[in-house]
């Protein structure tokens, strides 16, 4: 039985459970201080005097510093293909001259216990000279702007991807349809906050830090510039990881303040951030606004897609460069056919907290924009909304299909799929087509039920390597060491499953540790979905290496010459034995010659092997790096029914799936974990979750009674298709990453049914989709139809009670223009059955097949 | 440390004594103080539940009570349920339908479930989702847990 491929329990689960995980917070070090950050109370000034005394005088306090006492460098930009002209846009670790964002750090106060550090931080008195700030990314590029720096546009570039001749595509076109939609601020709330310990020895020249993850081989780079020593003088130690999403593990301010604090006071220094902290503090992202078109010809095929974005970054670059907006413009023609694209984001800096990456950033903003359009066009074109996608969606014939474009320094190129296959297996497997039915019978007794859906593509498997080491002990137990980082996505299981497999050892019997970088000197990371896909890939080839050697150690053990050898059952056996089924003990008592000998027995010979032996050099082990220069393109389609509440305008998720292809499954359960767990996530950022700020700048949602996350009551039991029907050419795996594609299409999907049960398809248009913005939908619909039978046909009663109306792009003179528009009309009275009457055929049978 | 109270906590049915300044919170004393790092903190603000522990064998949220509000009470922890070379009946569920991921919310939980399970020992599907969606949890979508408790209960963890 193959580990691969099945549902085995998780092997970090038992310390899970028991309170027994190492998080960041639960190390506590002999003489260690506090950390605590004073923070900017204002969006954007000038800074005056910083009056620290008060804190100095306060009983405990070890140290208060402001930008004034430290020179550090800048936060510096990790991913982006080119950052030099970032660089005047970089964060400083304490602000200088000025505060650009509510939660900037401005000074930092050190004690002997957290109480006393916040009780420190609350004396330290800051002046401002206030000055207008800038609310968002298009008003940042508007002329009389006030300017966030000093003789430097607010417009910090102008990200773009194109192919074809978009001009031409929309002057030809049958059709052009074109909507601004807007996908509001959100963050990721992991539920464990941040927290980071540094420890510096004197002796050794040498700093430990626990509490980094995610990329901590990039992380110790830096502090160990900063600190001015050889990153291998810097260990980052292995740790537990309540959840990353993205926002986890990125270098912030924090991190370099928390290491300089240590040597520079000679003593542990811990900080462990609160709630309303992260909120202000962390990343956020998404915050985009699309102005969008598609330019389809009379058959309803997509000629191109024109696009243009205004990307609110926050205040400063951070480590993530342009990777958001480069991402929303690369991936957003999708999975679908068009010879012309044109993207451009404008990446502006705002007085809010800067932005980085959110499970799927780019992928979910764009996404939403681009489903938004096309239900917009299939209910202008008058073709159901499915069938405008089964038109255009890139056939298995199409592809690999190279579009011309670069992604994160990469080339896009789509490896092989089916995508209206998984479109038609993932509507037939959750059965949309009676939800529709359902959703069409609630409305006629006035309830407003709709049903929804997007096809998206994602990205994954990113390089450009991952290093993996395996080593056997003497007792035959296998130790695993990799770069990327436990996160709780379940990668501990992943790579043991892959290990085992191929060393023929039982599960338990293997022990993977990540992230740790004394173990492992070398190492990229966690994140985008490329720990299985990368990580694994390397374990794989490290994995053979090591059985190749004990196979080359064990022919000479059991002097078997070149017989064939199999590892099985923690051995090397001879086939042929194996075969006859005898299983004789090597060496003993003159019994039959040896014909097996354990993977421990191999690791102790080849330790301490004689001079002059044939055996290989030791020890049993090998370490392997995998790199990828292209990524590998997962793709999914998913599916909503939803029920709104006329009077309250709130919304309830009755029925939701997602389906994915993931090339191979290394473990079915975890990858369905991440995709239940990427839709809840999706639905928290489709109905609920917002980062708002007042017009002065100042944070809105800085608890979680305000930063609402989804709970048990509003999850759907979410259903899940997860296809392996095209294994990746990138990796010997096959595999893609599956770690986002369960949030990508949510905006999308539930926007596209409420448009579904309001009869309006082409809103909503703003996520998240708050019971005020539903009522206003709602207002909106029924005041446009009292206006349209009063220009139709004033003999028509007007639709009255939660009736709601036409959607329309351009409010139609005549009553049959009405019909082209759907039929999602939903009235008090039996006025809805005299509509539907009067639906053309076409409209009326093309309704059927949705 | 300014005025200290002396109080008694039995943690897990293992007495402790110690000074405490009274503004401590009871889950800062159990984690820092008396090393039970199994319990969790996620907002300071009563919302995400990851502190939850058994006080007196009620849920409470030990980031809103103080250390010295524990004075003579008997509080049970996460550590209490089982060990990793054996998991009690409920944290057995959990791995069995794959009712985590990171696990910061997971002890949380399990001593929600646990009170609630005594409490009622063959509850309803709604009334599992009910007490489930007093805590926050960001990786599992809820249906793995929704799941876990739904099998404890029926195979009589509360009893």
């Amino acid at each position: 039985m193959s580990y691969v491929g099945s549902r085995v329990g998780r092997l970090e689960d038992p310390r899970l459970l028991t309170g027994a995980g190492r998080f960041a917070d639960d190390e506590d070090r002999p003489g260690q201080l506090w950390m605590r950050v004073v923070r900017s109370q204002v969006a954007h000034a000038m800074l005056g005097a910083v009056d620290t005394s008060g804190a100095l005088a306060l009983d405990g306090i070890r140290a208060v510093l402001t930008a004034a006492d430290v020179s550090l460098p800048p936060i510096p930009v990790r991913v982006s293909p080119d950052p030099s002209d970032l660089l005047a846009y970089l964060q400083p670790v304490l602000a200088q001259g000025r505060v650009r964002y509510v939660g900037e750090p401005v000074a930092v106060v050190v004690a002997d216990d957290p109480y006393q550090a916040e009780d420190g931080a609350d004396l330290v008195a800051i002046d401002y000279a206030e000055l207008a700030p800038v609310r968002d990314a298009r008003a940042a590029c508007g002329a009389g702007a006030p300017q966030l720096f000093h003789r430097l546009p607010n417009e910090v570039a102008v990200v773009t991807a194109s192919f074809g001749d978009v001009a031409a595509a929309f002057r030809d076109a049958a059709h052009v349809v074109e909507l601004d939609v807007v996908i509001g601020r959100q963050t990721a709330v992991p539920i464990e906050p941040r927290s980071l310990l540094a420890e510096w020895d004197e002796a050794g020249q040498s700093l430990d830090v626990w509490g980094a993850t995610k990329v901590p081989h990039f992380n110790r780079r830096v502090i160990a510039e900063v600190l001015g020593i050889p990153p291998a003088q810097v260990r980052m130690h292995w740790c537990d990881a309540g959840g990353g999403f993205g926002v986890r593990g990125e270098l912030y301010p924090e991190d370099i303040l928390v290491a300089y604090l240590a040597r520079l006071l000679g003593r542990p220094v811990k900080w462990t951030e609160d709630r309303a902290e992260h909120l202000v503090a962390v990343n956020h992202s998404r915050d985009q606004a699309h102005r969008i078109a598609g330019a389809f010809d009379s058959g309803g095929r997509l000629l191109a897609i024109r696009d243009e974005i205004w990307h609110d970054n926050g205040a400063y670059i951070r480590t993530h460069g342009l990777t958001v907006p480069e991402l929303t413009v690369s991936m957003l023609p999708g999975p679908y056919r068009m010879a012309s694209f044109e993207a451009t984001a404008h990446v502006a800096v705002t007085n809010k907290t800067p932005c980085g990456t959110y499970r799927a950033p780019g992928r979910y903003e764009g996404t939403f924009a681009r489903e938004r359009m096309l239900d917009t066009a299939a209910s202008v074109l008058g073709i159901d909304p499915v069938e405008l996608r089964r038109r255009n969606l890139l056939g298995p014939g199409e592809l690999p299909c190279d579009r011309s474009m670069r992604a994160l320094g990469t080339d896009v190129v789509l490896d092989e799929g089916d995508y209206p296959g998984l479109l038609e297996r993932a509507m037939t497997e959750s059965g949309y087509l009676s939800w529709v039915q359902e959703a069409r019978e609630r409305r006629c007794a006035s309830r407003l039920v709709g049903t929804g859906m997007a096809v998206f593509l994602e990205k994954s498997g990113l390089g450009p390597y991952e290093v993996a080491e395996v080593q056997v002990d003497h007792a035959g137990r296998v130790q695993v060491t990799v770069g990327g980082t436990s996160l709780g996505q379940g990668i501990e299981t992943v790579l043991a499953q892959i290990a085992a497999d191929v060393l023929g050892v039982c599960l338990d019997n293997v022990r993977v540790i990540a992230g740790d970088t004394e173990m492992l000197g070398d190492g990229v990371g966690s994140w985008a979905s490329r720990s299985t896909v990368v990580g694994g890939s390397a374990v794989l080839r490290a994995a053979e290496a090591t059985g190749a050697l004990a196979r080359q150690a064990a022919a000479v053990l059991l002097g078997a010459g070149d017989a064939e050898l199999r590892l099985a059952g923690g051995r090397v056996n001879l086939a042929s034995a194996a075969q006859a089924g005898s299983q004789g003990q090597p060496g003993e008592r003159g019994g039959p010659a040896a014909v097996s000998v354990t993977l421990g027995e191999i690791a102790a010979a080849l330790a301490d092997r004689p001079a002059g032996t044939d055996l290989p050099p030791g020890p049993l082990g090998a370490r392997r790096e995998f790199s990828v220069d292209h990524m590998t393109y997962p793709y999914g389609v998913h599916l909503a029914q939803v029920e709104i509440d006329p009077g309250t305008g709130a919304i309830r998720v009755l029925r939701y799936f997602v389906a994915y292809e993931v090339g191979h499954a290394i473990n079915p359960a975890t990858v369905e974990g991440q995709l239940v767990g990427g839709a809840l996530q999706g639905i928290g950022g489709a109905l609920f979750e917002e980062v708002a700020y007042s017009p002065e700048g100042q944070p809105l949602t800085a608890s979680l009674i305000d930063y609402l996350l989804p709970s048990a009551h509003e999850a759907p039991d979410v259903g899940t298709l997860v296809t392996e029907d095209y294994p990746s050419r990138s990796n010997p795996l096959g595999a893609k990453g599956a770690g986002e594609g369960g949030i990508t299409a949510v905006g999308a999907a539930i926007a596209s049914a409420v448009g579904d049960a309001l009869g309006t398809p082409s809103v909503p248009t703003r996520l998240p989709i708050t019971p005020e913005r539903v009522c206003q939908l709602i207002d909106d619909a029924q005041r446009r139809i009292c206006s349209l039978f009063e220009v139709a046909d004033s003999s028509e009663d007007v639709l009255l009670g939660n009736g709601l109306g036409a959607d329309s792009i351009t409010v139609p003179e005549r009553l049959d223009k009405l019909s082209v528009l759907g039929d999602g009309f939903v009235t008090g009275s039996c006025h809805l059955r005299s509509l539907r009457e009067r639906l053309p055929e076409q409209a009326h049978e093309s309704q059927q097949q949705g | 440390m300014t005025d200290a109270h002396s109080i008694r906590i039995t943690v897990n049915g293992t007495e402790h004594e110690l000074a405490v300044e009274p503004r401590r919170t009871l889950a800062d004393v159990l984690r820092h103080d008396l090393a039970y790092t199994g319990t969790h903190v996620g907002c300071e603000h009563g919302i995400c539940g990851a502190c939850t522990v058994l006080v007196d064998g009620l849920p409470a949220r030990s980031c809103l009570m103080f250390g010295v509000q524990a004075d003579g009470r008997s509080v049970e922890t996460v550590e209490a349920l089982g060990t990793p070379e054996e998991l009690g009946p409920l944290q057995q569920a959990f791995t069995d339908h794959h009712g985590l991921q990171c696990g910061f919310c997971t002890p949380g939980f399990l001593m929600l479930v646990t009170a609630f399970l005594r409490e009622t020992p063959s509850p309803t599907d709604e009334e599992i989702r009910e007490v489930v969606a007093s805590n926050l949890c960001r990786c599992t979508g809820y249906q793995g847990i929704l799941r876990a408790v739904r099998a404890a209960a029926d195979d009589g963890a509360g009893s």
